[in-house]
């Protein structure tokens, strides 16, 4: 159609690069497209122009407002044309345009014609291009032709009308709503996609209506449902309908599964997997709801089509991280894919395989995989290295094959984030696996050797300085130490002393040794490097005498600092040069803002490829960081528990507070998160008045005042009590908000001098027994039970009296003490009259707790269980005993 | 005037519906379809999502997808990858990359079936000489078949027969006169024209 261009690059090779749009120019084609205005149209001609001008913006050029006015004008004038082809172009120019609200107003009139017009297309493409330039006021006038068209005859009119419906739902959501019957009846469509675009207008109208939801989809999983596309999107409202119901009715029922296992045998590929995704994803699912689910997902391992490859492979993947037992089936399978073509699915393969294989594959697996290595990409290696590393710490045995194939492809060819990858990984599993310790230092001496990353090099100079002095023989890190020293760049070499030192003050042994080095480095051409190595002379042992180096020396240079980096900023700035040196008593050691992540939602979902799960600890970590910063709470150890925030106070109050349990060995306390809500007041020394005579065993010691609460700043104020060491103690404390509120003038900022002794009531807290157990799960149940042995078995039987239903005395009995259910147990299945959970955890004291529950109902309800215990302690045995006897 | 009462209304719209995101979740949605040319420029590109807001991201995503699935052999089944979290399927012939991207939650063979209906019906309105220079001089078939596949992210057709038939009906080349030509005849004629290429 469009003629080549006369103008043509004579440089250019002629066949190979030629387009009808070469040399083609903006405005050039805006000059040409006055042929819009002419008298007499042509519209072959026209069309060209519209491909021209629709060509440009394809390539990404902009028109400035004017321009784009000017053709926006000149295309209204083609709906003289009465050719349709034309009127097409037409259409999609407008759509391409967005005109504004006031010229919108000039094409109104031509588009609600053609929304009129006998001819299907032109209907259709009307209302398509109506409703995507329209605003409020204009939909109002059109609406009664819309719900006509929801029930055209012609499909394309109708799903035209619905899509459009959908989007608009977004803007205006009041009037969509109320073409609700129309689109009712469009559901029962026989056209597949009217079906489909009508059913998900439908179900966005309801949505906030869970009882019209369920009903939905209750009357449409009986019915028939034409289009696959629709099939996909009943399942996908079936599992919100199952999501929300599972929470509220607790029953342990599910209604739906008949029916999402029936789609596992639907003739459409797209909505097979749809359900088989569906069922992994359920809530607590079951092996035996998994199962059909896993079966489909294993023939599509081995389809000819990688797109279903893929798909199957990353489901199976997901579910082997909460269900690695369920997947092994696939095993085989999953092992011919690590030659796939598709690398993406090689690498999905792989890690299933790492996170499903038992202790026995591991060597097998390994050879295959270092084949596969060498001929992917960066980005999927670090996901094997990820993969690779969670495998070690599950079968810390097998640590030796691992950390061998680390340190070989650590001396491969990569970028940076994948050495790094590595480099984490080693040092991960020198932290928690004690025997590969010395290996794993000596991979990292010889990769620093010879390597390129500054950033890494003086990572691992720093871990090991940490790491090095604790090893049966210190001495022989000490030549890959200084050799960074000769070779290095200025902060390499910086680091390399910061270690050497280290070495020395660690090890008596080695300081006349030592000594040399350092003294040596204090020739060096960096001021740094030089600074540092006199530092260490002058601290550990200028005299050259060995002796013992001193604990506060120590400290001083290798403590870590105990106060937070942004504070002694800011101190540091304020700082003016005077006679007086810079006191670092003075920096505040409160953190100010609240970082912590408990407010994200749980369950970051994994990015990338197969990423691991976030773990929690980073909450965890950030608490210890935290009460590790108050010198108070210092003496008290590590915590052994941080509960979940509990609130204390109505949503949308003037004041939110909630409240994290700490539980260390001989003390409790209670973390208060504050948070002002009210702009005009500030809060000065903010603390909470515990009232702790329901809770006998608790004696306060102290109480840690918040300076001031600002406005919408959450800031925390703690309370610590002394507590009988290791034993489970419980409570109830009654609390109450105490605090100095000054006025604040909101515009201003500017807070009144004098304020008023306020109190504020909150809610009780209560610690009970749960707080003193870990959740920990166990891969195998039954192996940590064989091996945990009887001696400490303590087997007794409880009635609960008359309950619900079976799955609400487990789910009762599981958070009353704490535990982590392990593989699926949690779940009861419908109707079943007796059930075997399995719990495991860790109790205070480092004790580690399983847990067998076996419960039995019978005609009215009553349900008796019988709890067996095993544990590595006696009296914690007893003590998980009471927890069900007085709950 | 006009600006004060849709300003109005989408306050309202926001304050009463605050959920907004987790309900499109629910429909299968479509990121962007591509047409790329054997070096990696565009032939047609559309974009249905706020992902990629500047031609420059767009320009940076698609020279990343590009170079990254340029090896492959995606010429008789249709390929996967994921970039930057989205799932990406593709499928080439001669010297055309074709591209449909998704969310990372969608269901991969969707995807795959709306790339299946871009690239048949592609197929069938250049009768099959599928290549750039093809490709180009029919753009507006092209940008057509485009608009007819997916409306503002929404599946709205896959059926590579209903999109050339509907695409085609208004193609100037097709030889009958137009306002009396159904889409049962441009399809017939539609489906001719790729029997008579097959058989040549």
């Amino acid at each position: 159609m469009a003629q080549p261009l006369v103008k043509k690059d004579d440089d250019r090779d002629d066949e190979a690069d030629y387009s009808p749009f070469l040399g083609i120019e903006k405005g050039a084609v805006l000059q040409e497209a006055r042929v819009f205005n002419d008298p007499q149209l042509d519209a072959r001609r026209c069309s060209q122009v519209i491909t021209k001008l629709l060509y440009l913006l394809n390539q990404g050029e902009t028109f400035t407002k004017i321009e784009a006015t000017e053709v926006f004008f000149a295309v209204t004038k083609l709906f003289q044309s009465r050719d349709t082809g034309l009127r097409r172009m037409v259409y999609l120019m407008i759509k391409e345009l967005s005109p504004s609200a006031d010229e919108v107003i000039i094409v109104t009139s031509s588009l609600m014609k053609d929304m009129n017009s006998k001819t299907d297309m032109y209907r259709a493409n009307a209302i398509r291009v109506l409703c995507r330039i329209t605003d409020g006021t204009l939909l109002t006038q059109i609406e009664r032709y819309l719900k006509q068209a929801i029930v055209d005859k012609n499909p394309v009119v109708a799903s035209a009308a619905l899509v459009s419906g959908i989007h608009l739902l977004q803007t205006n959501p009041e009037i969509v709503r109320r073409w609700s019957n129309e689109v009712q009846e469009a559901v029962q469509s026989r056209a597949a996609l009217v079906q489909f675009h009508a059913l998900a207008l439908l179900h966005q109208i309801r949505q906030n209506d869970r009882l019209a939801v369920s009903k939905l989809v209750t009357s449409l999983t009986r019915g028939n449902v034409r289009s696959p596309l629709a099939q996909c999107l009943l399942i996908r409202y079936t599992s919100q309908v199952i999501r929300e119901s599972g929470t509220n009715t607790q029953t342990g029922d599910r209604p739906f599964y008949d029916f999402l296992e029936g789609c596992l045998r639907h003739k459409a590929e797209m909505v097979i997997f749809e359900a088989a995704r569906a069922i992994t994803e359920l809530s607590g699912v079951t092996s035996r709801e998994l199962t059909p689910a896993i079966t489909v997902l294993q023939l599509f391992l081995s389809s000819s089509k990688p797109v279903l490859r893929f798909a199957a492979v990353r489901t199976l993947n997901k579910v082997a991280m909460t269900h690695p037992m369920a997947v092994t089936n696939c095993n085989i399978d999953m092992e011919s894919l690590i030659s796939d073509q598709n690398r993406s699915i090689a690498t999905l393969a792989i890690t299933t395989l790492l996170k499903t294989g038992n202790e026995s594959s591991v060597d097998r697996l390994m050879k295959q995989i270092t084949n596969f290595m060498s001929d992917i990409a960066d980005e999927f290696k670090i996901v094997v290295v990820e993969a690779i590393r969670s495998l070690c710490l599950k079968f810390p045995l097998k640590y030796r094959a691992l950390m061998n194939f680390l340190s070989n492809i650590l001396r491969e060819e990569g970028g940076f984030e994948y050495k790094k990858a590595i480099v984490d990984s080693i040092v991960i599993l020198i932290r928690d696996i004690p025997d590969a310790k010395e290996s794993g230092l000596l991979h990292l001496c010889e990769f620093i050797e010879d390597c390129e990353f500054t950033y890494l090099s003086t990572q691992i100079l720093h871990f090991l300085g940490i790491e090095g002095p604790k090893t049966s023989d210190p001495s022989k890190y000490i030549r890959y130490i200084y050799n960074r020293v000769i070779l290095e760049n200025a902060t390499v070499r910086a680091s390399a002393v910061s270690t050497l030192a280290k070495f020395g003050a660690m090890v008596d042994s080695l300081k006349p040794r030592i000594f040399v080095l350092l003294r040596r480095c204090l020739f060096d051409s960096d001021d740094e490097v030089r600074d540092r190595a006199t530092l260490y002379l002058n601290t550990i042992g200028g005299d050259g005498s060995v002796v013992e180096t001193d604990k506060d020396v120590k400290d001083f240079l290798f403590g870590s600092l105990d106060i937070p980096l942004v504070n002694l900023e800011t101190s540091l700035k304020n700082y003016e040069p005077s006679e007086e040196p810079f006191d670092i008593d003075s920096v505040p050691r409160e953190v100010k803002s609240q970082p912590l992540a408990e407010k994200k939602a749980p369950g970051k979902k994994p990015t990338g490829l197969g990423a691991p799960p976030s773990g929690p600890t980073s909450t965890v970590d950030a608490y210890e960081k935290l009460l590790s910063s108050i010198p108070e709470y210092a003496s008290f150890g590590k915590p052994f528990k941080s509960s979940a925030p509990v609130e204390l106070t109505e949503a949308e109050t003037e004041y939110a507070v909630n409240v994290v349990k700490h539980i260390f060995d001989r003390h409790v306390v209670f973390q208060y998160n504050c948070t002002n809500t009210i702009p005009e007041q500030l809060l000065e020394n903010v603390t909470v008045i515990v009232d702790a005579s329901d809770a006998e065993e608790f004696s306060e010691v102290s109480t840690k005042p918040l300076r001031s609460l600002p406005y919408d700043s959450p800031g925390q104020t703690f309370v610590a009590f002394e507590k009988p060491d290791g034993v489970p103690a419980v409570g109830k404390f009654t609390n109450m908000l105490k605090f100095i509120v000054k006025e604040v003038d909101p515009t201003t900022g500017e807070t009144e001098e004098d304020g008023v002794e306020d109190e504020y009531q909150l809610e009780d807290l209560e610690v009970v027994a749960a707080d003193y157990v870990l959740k920990v799960g166990v891969s195998n149940f039954r192996n940590a039970w064989e091996s945990m042995g009887p001696e400490f078995e303590r087997v007794d039987e409880y009635g609960l009296g008359p309950r619900e239903s079976l799955a609400e005395a487990v789910s009762a009995v599981i958070s009353l003490l704490g535990l982590q259910p392990c593989e699926g147990t949690e779940v009861v299945p419908s109707n079943s009259r007796s059930h075997t959970c399995l719990l495991s955890g860790v109790f205070i004291g480092n004790a580690k707790v399983l847990v067998r529950l076996s419960f039995g109902i019978d005609g009215p309800k009553e349900v008796a269980m019988k709890l067996a215990v095993r544990s590595e302690d006696e009296s914690v045995s007893d003590a998980i005993h009471e927890i069900v006897a007085s709950g | 005037m006009i600006w004060g009462k849709v300003k109005i209304a989408h306050e309202i719209s926001r304050t009463k519906f605050p959920a907004k995101p987790s309900n499109m979740e629910s429909c299968p949605s479509v990121k962007n379809i591509l047409l790329l040319d054997s070096e990696g420029k565009r032939v047609a590109v559309k974009y249905y999502c706020d992902d990629w807001p500047t031609n420059n991201a767009k320009e940076a995503f698609e020279k990343s997808v590009f170079s990254k699935t340029q090896k492959t052999n995606a010429r008789t089944e249709a390929e996967i990858a994921m970039f930057e979290n989205n799932i990406v399927v593709y499928k080439f012939v001669q010297d055309l990359h074709f591209f449909v991207t998704g969310g990372e939650v969608e269901n991969e063979l969707i995807l795959a079936t709306v790339l299946q209906g871009f690239f048949d019906a592609v197929g069938l309105l250049l009768r099959g000489n599928v290549d750039k220079k093809e490709a180009l001089e029919n753009l507006d078939l092209i940008l057509l078949c485009l608009d007819e596949i997916i409306d503002g992210g929404i599946v709205l057709e896959t059926d590579a027969n209903v999109i050339a038939g509907k695409v085609a009906s208004h193609s100037l080349d097709s030889g009958a006169p137009l306002s009396e030509q159904t889409i049962s005849q441009a399809l017939a004629t539609a489906r001719e024209h790729l029997a008579r290429s097959l058989l040549k």
